[in-house]
């Protein structure tokens, strides 16, 4: 117990530290998977004010006399892990009324007290796209958020970029989950699917047509219509359509959509993407793959196969990962790379999966994803290698604050599971009563 | 019409070749040489050798003292193992395309199906059942699913061969159970709370302890040979008082029982310790809502460390993963808590106790089954391949997975 109390007053002695910004602190000794660059086995990550100023090897990076340093000796330390496609934090998005509800935004519905966002972190995933579901051919606008502690409203979460609008995409699915049969105005077919979205496409392009037309005249403007504004988005590059596609020929059919359109796009799930990368890597659209221990389970997921990772980097396409949690469970992000590996992807793509590329299809590349000077500091500590099963995350970071300490009780309780670990909010730390369990309820 | 006859021919081909491989399996005369060998009967042998034939081991032990005859084919492999176990699974009779007509593991007609044969409905030829073969499996005890309060009967098959008459070798192993929320029925239906599950269950063990064979039943018939003790009742709890309403009925009627997924046995270890009976840990990843919103992937570690005998599996699933893979929730399970060595005897010999087949299966030792798993490395790790797979002797799996 005294051991607890001596780990959660380090905790909050880094943090306090880390979160007062000022003073660097500097990880010392870790072996450091930078992803852009080659691992640096003695390393100091060199972080301040929530950024990384510096990662290098030891013997080359300068530290000043105010740098706090933290002995990260044995430890492995890489990147936040960026995970493309989740529904942690219970996001509910577009409902029975219609097939296409581009106006839906998860902004908001995310309950940020929610376990299953403090799972994400105990899983060492620091930015995560949470999504409404695939049950529609367009669920609705989803948010990039950042895993940050403390939250209590979404807006703790968002990410903004410099004109202060959040980050976020839209979903789309094709394939059989959004069939409904008999289901009113939702389709019967694929393609009536295709065709529905294509008309919404189309649609939107006339809303900007009649903007444009009206040169800023407001008499001239059509009536607002926050669909078609967020597909006019869409069609402008504001916003990145994910799209949920299992099979082959469905994955093609959203090539086909992304051809007409011009939309910028990222395939969700790929199931069947061994049998088309070539195709994938031609379109230069990226990939993000679900990995799943048996297959079947659904008709157009039958041929899913653990080899999606190699066949996408063999073809020269852009690969990353996602849970889909809970279809895949967010603490054990991680094991998605393993698997990759065994099943033929290279070590350094799979790694890059986990973190680069995700940031890139969240467009998020130049402040998440990698450890170098300038980004985000966002980054976890492991026990040893990021691709063995025997590897625990030990810490999560975000924006130099530590989110996850697997040395403290209730932390580690969400890492590990029992009584009350899927509370919601059960991990509420307060450093200054220092009750551990006072979060409990 | 040509095109059914041309399919007709086709599986009659393959179903010939496959009955010239599985004759060939008996005597298929092999020598399985590892860097390290996990007998699971004794300490591992480095650089060791197993020598197999007529679908039995013939000998174990290090290469410096078993000499290779030349007939036999040699496979080379970093860590050999016993084949593993899946201590409970519902494939062969759930299959995986998930569809109604390959989903044979409930009836839903009524809630006490005890008569539910497994082996009317097993399916040895099951996508699911090949898949897990790669990855070291050779034995599951698989059966009705743990979703209605008695859903029926459970079997023991290995993952290897032609038709369900020579894959299965315990045709009834044990009646599924299952106490909780997972099992109430909604609507006014009996059993709608865990009180009227046991008082259901209480009134049919009454009612064939009175039982005298005149005329048939076939329901009581098999409640007769669990009061015997000749079949035990797999009991599916996850919740403390589920644990405890099934230890208390068992002891109520002195019969068998191997509690199932029992993801809240932390919190009654020491009464789970008394009674005797073994458990059959929930998959170390299932996901951890509704009667599991307690489970940890420290369980079977915590039961193993209060002395009780614990088994793996890969469960049920009603969705996507259709099957988990005993072999990586083994992994798992061996990288919180558990350890290594206790996680393979969780998924081999202890597994085989628990099923009560290790006098066939579940360690390599001379003169039982010759049921081998062949890894390129640790096999618990996410990178390492299983690169054979021997069942009775046969090669039934070649290649890296």
């Amino acid at each position: 117990m005294r051991r607890y109390f001596f780990s959660l007053l380090v905790l909050c002695a880094i943090a306090v530290s880390a979160a007062g910004q000022s003073r660097p602190v500097a990880f010392v000794g870790a072996r450091i998977i930078p992803i852009v660059g080659a691992p640096i086995e003695d390393g100091i990550l060199l972080i301040q004010n929530g950024k990384i100023v510096a990662v290098g090897d030891a013997r080359v990076v300068r530290l000043t006399a105010d740098v706090q340093i933290v002995d990260m000796k044995g430890k492995v330390v890489m990147p936040g892990l960026v995970d493309t496609h989740s529904h942690i934090g219970g996001p509910a998005g577009a409902d029975g009324s219609s097939p296409i509800q581009p106006d839906v935004r998860i902004l908001d519905s995310v309950n940020v007290k929610a376990s299953g966002l403090q799972r994400a972190q105990a899983g060492g995933i620091t930015t995560v796209n949470v999504m409404p579901g695939s049950g529609h051919l367009d669920s609705g606008q989803t948010l990039y958020l950042k895993l940050r502690d403390d939250a209590t409203k979404i807006d703790d979460l968002l990410i903004f970029d410099k004109d202060g609008r959040y980050a976020g995409g839209i979903k789309f699915a094709n394939g059989t989950n959004p069939i409904r049969p008999g289901g009113g105005s939702f389709p019967g077919t694929r393609a009536k699917s295709a065709a529905l979205v294509r008309e919404q496409f189309i649609k939107a392009q006339e809303y900007k047509a009649k903007i444009a037309k009206a040169a800023g005249d407001k008499t001239k403007l059509p009536p607002r219509d926050l669909g078609m504004e967020a597909l006019a988005e869409v069609l402008d590059g504001k916003r990145v359509v994910h799209f949920h596609t299992h099979r082959h020929d469905d994955i093609l059919t959203v090539l086909r959509l992304k051809q007409e359109f011009g939309f910028k796009l990222v395939l969700q799930h790929v199931s069947e993407a061994w049998k088309v990368a070539d195709q994938i890597a031609k379109s230069g659209v990226p990939s993000s793959i679900i990995m799943i221990d048996s297959p079947g389970g659904k008709l157009e997921t039958v041929d899913v196969s653990m080899t999606n990772g190699a066949a996408l980097e063999k073809a020269g396409a852009l690969a990353g990962f996602h849970t889909d949690d809970s279809i895949t469970d967010s603490r054990w992000f991680l094991r998605s790379a393993g698997m990759a590996v065994r099943f033929g992807m290279s070590r350094d793509k799979a790694l890059y999966g986990m973190t680069m590329a995700g940031a890139i299809m969240l467009e998020l590349q130049d402040r998440v994803g990698s450890l170098e000077a300038g980004k985000d500091a966002d980054f976890v500590v492991l026990s040893g290698d990021p691709l063995s099963v025997y590897t625990h995350v030990e810490q999560t970071w975000v924006e130099g604050k530590n989110v996850f300490d697997r040395g403290n009780p209730a932390d580690y309780l969400l890492a590990v599971g029992g009584f009350g670990a899927t509370n919601d909010k059960f991990t509420d730390i307060d450093c200054f009563d220092g009750d551990i369990q006072g979060g409990a309820r | 019409m040509k095109v059914n006859v041309k399919t007709q021919i086709r599986r009659y081909i393959l179903s010939a070749a496959l009955l010239v491989s599985f004759a060939a399996a008996a005597d298929a005369q092999i020598a399985v040489r590892g860097e390290t060998v996990w007998t699971m009967n004794g300490d591992p042998i480095k650089d060791g050798v197993v020598l197999i034939k007529g679908g039995k081991i013939e000998a174990v032990g290090p290469a410096s003292q078993i000499s290779i005859p030349s007939a036999y084919r040699v496979l080379m492999a970093k860590v050999v193992t016993p084949g593993l176990i899946d201590a409970h699974t519902v494939i062969g009779l759930n299959g995986y395309l998930n569809q109604p007509h390959d989903q044979m593991a409930l009836d839903g007609s009524s809630p006490i199906q005890p008569e539910l044969r497994a082996i009317d409905a097993y399916d040895a030829e099951e996508r699911l059942i090949e898949w897990v073969r790669g990855f070291g499996v050779t034995t599951i005890h698989t059966g009705h699913q743990p979703s209605a309060l008695v859903s029926g009967q459970t079997l023991i098959a290995k993952t290897f061969g032609k038709d369900v008459e020579e894959a299965v070798f315990v045709s009834t192993a044990m009646i599924s159970v299952t106490l909780g929320t997972d099992s109430t029925l909604a609507g006014g239906r009996a059993p709608g709370t865990r009180g009227k599950q046991a008082a259901m269950l209480r009134a049919e063990l009454i009612k064939a302890g009175n039982y005298k064979g005149e005329p048939r039943d076939l329901k009581q018939e098999m409640w007769q040979k669990v009061l015997k003790r000749e079949i035990p009742l797999l009991v599916t709890a996850e919740k403390a008082q589920d644990i405890m309403t099934a230890l208390r009925i068992a002891k109520e009627f002195n019969i068998r029982i191997i509690l199932d997924g029992a993801s809240e046995a932390v919190q009654v270890l020491a009464e789970i310790k008394a009674s005797g009976f073994p458990v059959i840990v929930h998959p170390t990843m299932a996901r951890n809502g509704g009667t599991r919103e307690s489970l940890t992937l420290e369980n079977a570690s915590k039961l193993k460390a209060a002395g009780i005998t614990v088994a793996l599996q890969s469960g049920y699933e009603g969705y996507v993963p259709k099957t988990r893979v005993l072999l990586f929730e083994a992994a798992m399970a061996a990288a919180n808590g558990l350890g290594f060595r206790d996680a393979l005897a969780s998924v081999t010999v202890d597994a085989a106790k628990i099923l009560g087949i290790d006098n066939r299966v579940g360690s390599l030792s001379v003169g039982k089954d010759a049921d081998v798993a062949l890894y390129d490395g640790d096999p618990f790790e996410f990178t390492t391949h299983c690169v054979g797979t021997i069942v009775n002797g046969a090669l039934a799996f070649e290649g890296k997975r």
